[in-house]
Formats: structure tokens, sequence, C-alpha cells
């Protein structure tokens, strides 16, 4: 117990401060809490949904949850329902075994919902495309508020894209359409 | 003789690993299997292929002195060929997958259900088949149902759970039967990432494909890229500068540290030690972020590339990976002792999800889970390629097959990756880093064998020559998930419900590896 303690204690904080939205400039975690409380009235809570990724997508959203972003510390959560869920993040091609998966669990989450579609393949199928086995891009089989490109996305241009959304979601506070 | 007691006729391939290709008879297929299980070899993979004169099954098994490649052709169209899953148990899944994409059968195989397909696209249409065209358009997707295996009696009852999952993870689907808290079955469908992976190889120019190869499994991009490349390469004749070789093995070596890093702190969590998760995400960060100035990429995606590597170090970079090891190498050295004394997480590793050695035998268990339940198997060890053959890699075995022994494996490989990527700094040789990659003129194959950090990847490559474009025939990428995805489902047998997430964990196996 007391190794613990004291590596706690010598390593201290290591959160780094997190990344404006759309801009460059670096602002405190309190703005970025307070625009959540402001446009959301609540923390931000997601549901994260692997659609056929090669699961590099999830390993970096894996390192949101590490101390230097600290992602809980800003008030964003992932939860296991996706009835407790504000945004569904959408990583990978949406495979044909996943496609109606894909489906059901927005369906599950209460309006209003965000959809953040992860990633090159996320966004235009990536290098797998449509094919026998893949709906291709996530907006085919589901309406997309947000692209986060890359392959994958770095941590921090995910948390740039997450908190787009958020920002985009007041900028147009209209329900978000369903289209078919 | 590389198979007791057949007479085949092999041909080497071009590889830095020895890897042989023959054809066998119909008669000598099953033969040979017992052969080779007899001699203590293991079946690697299986797959279909399609030659000009009708279809073949293709078998590599991993003998005494290297991989042995067989391809069976099948005559006149014939589609049947005899079941090798009573020789080697492992074959099962490859044969009920190479049903679905290449249109092949195990003649006498018991579990005839569809593995890749759940209902995404009409059975007659069969992917792989070169003249297959594809129909224009698929009905909607429909899930079609599975059978599942029941267990019957008092007080069962089944838990499903899957494919999306309550955390960050693949998708997949893992039918539970319970008793109270106890399991007394598991049976996994998995195939929800398949993505059509083989049949995209076959659109892509040869020289572009690494990138396909390299999102196989993201956690493994470095192997795969490597296994391709090699595949390639030896296809091509290709010689690969000795300071590739090196920066190759040393991107290997960084994917292994980063993903045990990233496991040993999932693991510390799944047990309630979430102190280990923060710490060991810290360090896994650490690791990435040097990788990203080190090698232009922080899971080193697209770092190997045909003929070679495409970055470079500069002595002040050699000198801060070399710094990294030392300092990584002390901060887990105090977590491994945080996580040995540590008795409430102990008692949740130890003797949980227990793979006997004997059962791992039998199933043909394999990699780090493999290492861990007895199997004494690592390529670096085994056929040692440059650079591994003059670092005399040192193997970490373990016969308790639990948690623990996963754990215990993981430390220490990563102790031993950490000395080896010190030697490969220190003698990182000059010169090139890239040789031109001339594509054969005739048609011609090429295999590759890469010790991945979860275990062996294998990949065959079958590319045509100058008269049809040099395109690719076939690829088959091959994932030691297939071996070990079975082996979960006993070794949770008797635990408790909620010690499956920690036991899953310990072998952290692939979804869209397997899936393809």
């Amino acid at each position: 117990m007391w190794n613990i303690i004291q590596l706690i204690a010598r390593n201290g904080i290591r959160t780094e401060a997190a990344p404006e939205c759309s801009d460059a400039l670096r602002v405190e975690t309190g703005r970025i809490q307070r625009e959540l409380l402001e446009i959301l009235g609540q923390a931000l809570t997601i549901r994260m949904v692997d659609a056929g990724s090669c699961n590099g997508c999830e390993l970096e959203i894996h390192a949101l949850g590490n101390p230097y972003y600290n992602i809980e510390g800003l008030g964003i959560k992932f939860v296991a329902s996706p009835r407790h869920a504000d945004m569904l993040l959408v990583t990978g091609p949406v495979s044909r075994n996943m496609a109606l998966a894909l489906q059901r669990t927005l369906e599950a989450m209460p309006d209003p919902k965000l959809v953040v579609a992860v990633g090159d393949c996320g966004g235009d199928g990536g290098i797998f495309g449509e094919s026998y086995a893949s709906c291709g891009r996530v907006s085919n089989v589901i309406p997309v508020d947000l692209v986060v490109p890359g392959c994958p996305p770095a941590p921090l241009e995910l948390l740039r894209g997450i908190l787009t959304a958020v920002r985009r979601c007041r900028a147009a506070p209209a329900p978000q359409e369903q289209p078919k | 003789m590389m198979i007791s007691g057949l007479d085949l006729d092999l041909d080497r391939l071009a590889t830095p690993v020895p890897v042989w290709h023959g054809r066998v008879a119909l008669d000598d297929w099953q033969e040979a299997a017992i052969a080779v299980r007899q001699a203590g070899g293991r079946l690697i993979s299986l797959w279909g292929s399609d030659r000009a004169g009708g279809h073949a099954v293709c078998a590599a098994y991993a003998v005494n002195d290297g991989l042995v490649w067989l391809e069976l052709p099948l005559a006149g169209g014939q589609t049947a060929y005899p079941d090798l899953s009573t020789i080697f148990a492992a074959a099962l899944r490859m044969q009920r997958a190479a049903a679905e994409l290449s249109g092949i059968q195990a003649q006498g195989e018991q579990d005839q259900r569809p593995w890749l397909n759940h209902g995404a696209w009409p059975p007659e249409y069969v992917p792989l088949r070169p003249d297959g065209s594809a129909p224009q358009a698929f009905p909607d997707t429909r899930v079609s149902d599975y059978p599942f295996v029941r267990v019957e009696g008092d007080g069962v009852h089944e838990i499903a759970v899957g494919p999306v999952h309550a955390g960050i993870i693949e998708p997949g689907h893992f039918r539970f039967s319970v008793v109270g808290e106890k399991v007394l079955r598991l049976e996994e469908r998995l195939g929800y990432t398949h993505k059509g992976i083989e049949k995209r190889f076959t659109q892509l120019p040869p020289l572009q494909a690494h990138r396909l190869a390299g999102r196989v499994s993201g956690d493994s991009t470095v192997a795969y890229a490597w296994a391709y490349c090699m595949a390639l390469e030896s296809a091509a004749a290709c010689e690969i500068p000795p300071r590739a070789r090196w920066l190759r093995a040393l991107m290997l070596e960084r994917e292994r540290v980063a993903n045990h890093l990233g496991d040993l702190g999932a693991l510390g969590n799944d047990a309630a030690l979430a102190f280990g998760l923060a710490q060991f995400s810290r360090l896994r960060e650490d690791w990435l972020r040097l990788s990203k100035d080190a090698f232009g990429h922080r899971l080193m995606m697209d770092g190997v590339t045909p003929g070679g590597v495409v970055c470079d170090l500069d002595r002040a970079t050699l000198d801060s990976l070399l710094r990294q090891c030392d300092a990584i190498e002390r901060e887990v050295k105090t977590l491994r002792s945080v996580y040995e004394e540590h008795a409430g997480l102990q008692d949740r590793f130890i003797n949980t999800g227990q793979v006997s050695p004997a059962l791992a035998a039998q199933l043909g268990l394999t990699g780090l889970a493999g290492r861990a339940s007895g199997q004494a198997a690592d390529l670096r060890c085994d056929q040692p390629w440059a650079p591994y053959d003059g670092l005399q890699v040192k193997m970490a075995t373990h016969r308790n097959g639990d948690v623990a022994a996963r754990v215990t494996l993981r430390f220490e490989e990563v102790a031993e990756s950490l000395r080896l990527m010190r030697a490969m700094l220190a003698g990182l040789p000059a010169g090139q880093t890239r040789s031109e990659l001339i594509l054969p003129a005739q048609a011609t194959i090429g295999a590759g064998w890469v010790e991945g950090w979860r275990g062996e990847i294998f990949v065959a490559l079958e590319l045509d020559g100058e008269a049809k474009d040099h395109r690719i025939r076939r690829c088959h990428c091959h994932d030691p998930s297939w071996q070990n995805w079975p082996v979960i489902e006993h070794a949770v047998i008797g635990n408790i419900v909620p010690d499956f997430p920690l036991i899953n964990k310990s072998f952290n196996l692939s979804y869209s590896g397997h899936d393809l």
C-alpha cells in the first residue's frame, strides 16, 4: 500500500490542458466543463460502438482515459448502455454483420442524440471501402453529425472532434433530423 | 525430411525464416497432418484458394525445421476435401470460414453452421472465387438465426452478451450458460467485423497492399505489415538492407511493449486496481508519443513498406529511444512488485481462467497465451531471422496457464524486449533503409511469418505475373486468435461470470484479425 501511495505522489498529476474545440488555442478544463453544462445541462455521456474497425481507433479512444487526456476529468464519460448516452461514437467501416446492431444501438438512445464517426473508415470507408461484407462509411447506415478523420485519429483530435460536435449542437439547437 | 514418413517434393521459398511449399495428393492430405501432429508440429493456418484447373485447399504447419505450406489441388471443380479437425481441433473454424469464403467443404466436419456470414451475403455467392461476380445489390441485411448449443438442466440459464459490449471493445457475441454465478458453458459467435479483407487484397496493387495488411488488426500493424512485406519480398526475391531489418525488428518490439503495457494496466483495472490502469496507461502514452516522434505514427502504421522501412533514425532519436528503455524498465519493475505484493490482485489472478499444458497442447493454444500454458514456441527463438539470430532471444514460459501466468509472462516479455531493443539500438547497422522491389514477371508465391506480440502472424501470397498486370491473386492473412478463441471457451468453465472480462483480457485476442 505504501508503495502505491508513494508512486501516486511521485507521479503527481499528469493531465494536460485540453484542446480548444475549433481553433488551436488551449483552454482550461473548467471552461470545457462549463460549456458542457451550458449546452447539455449535464456531463457528456458517450456510447462507443465498433462497427467493424481494425481496433486502431479503439486503442486511441482508450488513450483518452489515460492521465494525460483525463477525459473523465472534463465531465465526459463512456457508458455501457445506449440508454444513458448523449453521443454515439462509431468506428470502422460498418460491416454488414454489424449494421443492424449499430442501428439498434442508435434507436435505443434517448433524443436528442449526437453521432460522431471516427477515423478514415468511419468517414469514407477508408481502405476497406464498400464490398459484399462492408457498407463503407458510417453515414451509409445511420445519420452522422461529425466525422473525425485520421487513421487512427490521435487522442487530441478525438477530443477536439467530440467537443466540436457538442459545440455545433449549441450553434444549431434545432432537433436533430433523422434522415432515412 | 520435413515431415517424417512422407515423401514430399518441397520448394524452399526465398524467405528469411525457413518456409517450404509443396503439393500433396488427396490421400496424403490427412496423412501429412497426422505425421505433423505425431512429430509435435502445429497447424498454423488453413485456407482455400483457386487454381486455373479448379479449387485448392492449403494448410500451413510449423514443424521443427520451419513452416510447411501444403496445397491440395481439387481436381475437376470438386469442392470437398478431407476434414482435419479431428487431427487438429483448431482447424474447425478455419474450415467453416473456408467453406463460406472459398466454397470448399471439409468432408465429414461435424459443425456445418456458418461462421463469418451472418446473413450479410447470399450463401450461393462465394466471395473469393475469382470468376464470381458479386451481385450488384444484396438484399437488406437480415440477421440469420444461429443455433447455439443449449445446456439443459435445473436452474441453468443463459446470458447473452454482445455484439455491442459494455466498454470500448471490438464486437463479438458470447453466450454463457450458467448456474448461479458459475459458467457451465461458453459459446462464442464471431465474424461481426468481417469486412472482406481478403477480397479487398485482390483489388489492390501489390506495392500498396501493405497498408491493408497493416490494418488487419490495428494493435499488430507492424507484425502484419512485416509479414505481408516478407511474403511480397520473397515472391519478388528482393533482399532488404540490414538496417531495414533491424528497424523493422525495433518497431516490432516497440509494438510488443506498447501492447503489454496497455494490457497490464487493463488487467489491473479489471481486477479493481484502477491505480494499475492509471500508471500503465501513462507509460503507454509516453511510449506511443516517442513512437510518433521516431517512426512518424503513434502505432507505427505504414512504417514497414515493401523493400524496407519508410523512416530512419538519427543519433538524437536513437538516444531518446535508449533513454526511454531505461526509464520504462525502472517503472515497470516498480509496478511489477506492486502487482506481485498486492494480495487482492493476486487473489483475482491466481487460478483464474486456467488452461493446463495438456489442454493447451490438445487445442493448439499458441503465442503468448500458449507460452503461459507450457507451449514453448516463439518464432524469434525457434527460427531466428535477422536481427534476432544474433540476439539470443530468451523465451518466457510458464506452466500454470492462469491469468497470473499470462500477467507474469507479459512482465517478462517487456523486460526481454527492452533488452533486445537496447541491443538493436546499439548495433544498428549503417546503410540504406530500403531497396527497390521489382515485381516478378512470372506468377509466383511468397510467404511471411512473424512473431507478433499476440503470437505468430502468417501471410500466404499468390501473385500474378506481368501478363496479368501483377495482380494479387490471393492473399491469406492468419492471426493466432484463430487458435486461441476456442480455448477461451474452455478456460472459463467453472469460473464465475464476473471473472470473464478478466480472463478474456488476459488473452486479449483480436476480433478484426480473426474476422477479416
